[in-house]
């Protein structure tokens, strides 16, 4: 499956096997191993807070794979970084949906918390449990604010909806944790 | 609560680097293992230093010498033959084997795959030349032009063999110069003159030198 490329442009074919003359330097990706070992840390920590330690690998791997797929197609080296954040919060948006009892409602709307905090908090750290029974949008947006201190419009773009939603989920987010945690 | 500042305790930075370099490593293995590496970058010991060697789905693309500067190397392979590059020793292995064979005296023929995406017309044909020069011969610049059916073109040659990607494995350090002079190396003539001792073929009669070997 290929990721839709958030911020980066893309070309309809690998550039792979094509003459680069006529690529400017500013245009071309690094080779994907300095990708890799430039995201990788801030990629790992919003997975820690998103989907939590027991899953953080598994979702660093597939969301690293599926840049690494698409990566002949990007041509725009400028903002991988927002770029491959847009992958991991897909990716624990559906990583939630994937072992969550009920799914969550789809859309950029903000969403009502849904399943017990007993059902789902790890018993090791109330924080995490309660970040853990935030609906997967909240929790996203919460952790893209809150952890990597991001923008209301880069949670936008890392989401793929509007900057006002990403404020509804960030506000509705940190309001139910902190009743949670209270 | 403090929510901004109690949340950052679930995805410490510190301890987010080692383990983000364990996660790191097992994506690339599974990158590997699923054929999504297209440039397999792995180094290895040898008597000339360490080797920094590239392997593609076509075969052996680079072996470059520890004074080549990594950065440029990574970003020339990622321009000239795909961005997807990375660091994985499994798809290496095979080229990794056959170099330590040759350098513990027990292979004197390469059965390596060439990729030859970095190599130019021109220096394909020099290079294709050079390869037939076999362990423990020498070649002059003069006879590979002669070869390539041009006679006159001995510098482009040597300029050919300058810009060799993948050396010792395609033999520019057999060639020399009129006479045999040890002329110049990619890698610096110290380690032309250790190959060559290698394959036996530095001889006093043959090889002027200003220095003698240790």
């Amino acid at each position: 499956m290929v990721p839709s490329m958030g911020g980066a442009a893309v070309v309809s074919e690998s550039r792979t096997d094509r003459p680069v003359s006529g690529r400017t330097r500013s245009e071309a990706v690094p080779p994907f191993q300095r990708f890799l070992e430039a995201n990788r840390v801030t990629v790992y920590r919003f997975l820690l807070a998103a989907v939590g330690r027991d899953d953080a690998d598994d979702v660093f791997q597939e969301t690293f794979l599926s840049a690494l797929r698409a990566y002949p197609r990007v041509h725009d080296g400028g903002r991988l970084d927002h770029w491959v954040l847009r992958i991991a919060s897909r990716k624990a948006i559906d990583h939630h949906r994937g072992t969550a009892r009920r799914p969550s409602p789809i859309g950029g709307l903000p969403e009502v918390a849904g399943g017990s905090v007993e059902e789902t908090t790890d018993p090791r750290d109330p924080l995490w449990g309660a970040v853990r029974s935030l609906p997967a949008r909240q929790r996203v947006a919460v952790v893209l604010r809150h952890v990597l201190d991001r923008s209301y419009a880069d949670i936008a773009e890392a989401m793929g909806g509007t900057e006002q939603a990403a404020r509804a989920n960030v506000s509705h987010g940190t309001k139910r944790l902190r009743e949670l945690m209270t | 609560m403090n929510i901004d500042r109690d949340i950052k305790r679930l995805a410490d930075p510190r301890t987010s680097d080692v383990a983000s370099a364990k996660a790191a490593a097992g994506m690339v293995d599974a990158a590997a293992s699923r054929g999504l590496v297209d440039v397999a970058v792995a180094t290895m010991d040898s008597p000339i230093g360490e080797l920094l060697v590239a392997v593609t789905q076509r075969g052996l693309a680079s072996v470059a010498f520890e004074s080549e500067d990594r950065d440029e190397l990574f970003e020339r392979f990622s321009r000239e033959l795909s961005p997807r590059v990375l660091e994985v020793a499994a798809p290496t292995d095979e080229a990794r084997r056959e170099l330590s064979e040759y350098f513990a005296g027990d292979r004197r023929r390469f059965d390596l795959r060439i990729d030859r995406r970095l190599i130019g017309p021109f220096a394909w044909d020099v290079l294709r030349a050079t390869r037939r020069v076999g362990f423990g011969h020498l070649a002059t610049y003069g006879q590979i032009a002669e070869r390539i059916d041009r006679p006159t073109a001995s510098r482009a040659v040597g300029r050919a063999l300058g810009s060799n990607p993948i050396p010792i494995v395609i033999p520019c350090h057999r060639i020399v110069g009129a006479g045999g002079k040890l002329t110049g190396y990619a890698g610096g003539i110290h380690r032309k003159e250790l190959l060559l001792e290698l394959e036996g073929s530095l001889q006093p009669t043959l090889v002027e030198r200003g220095q003698p070997v240790d």
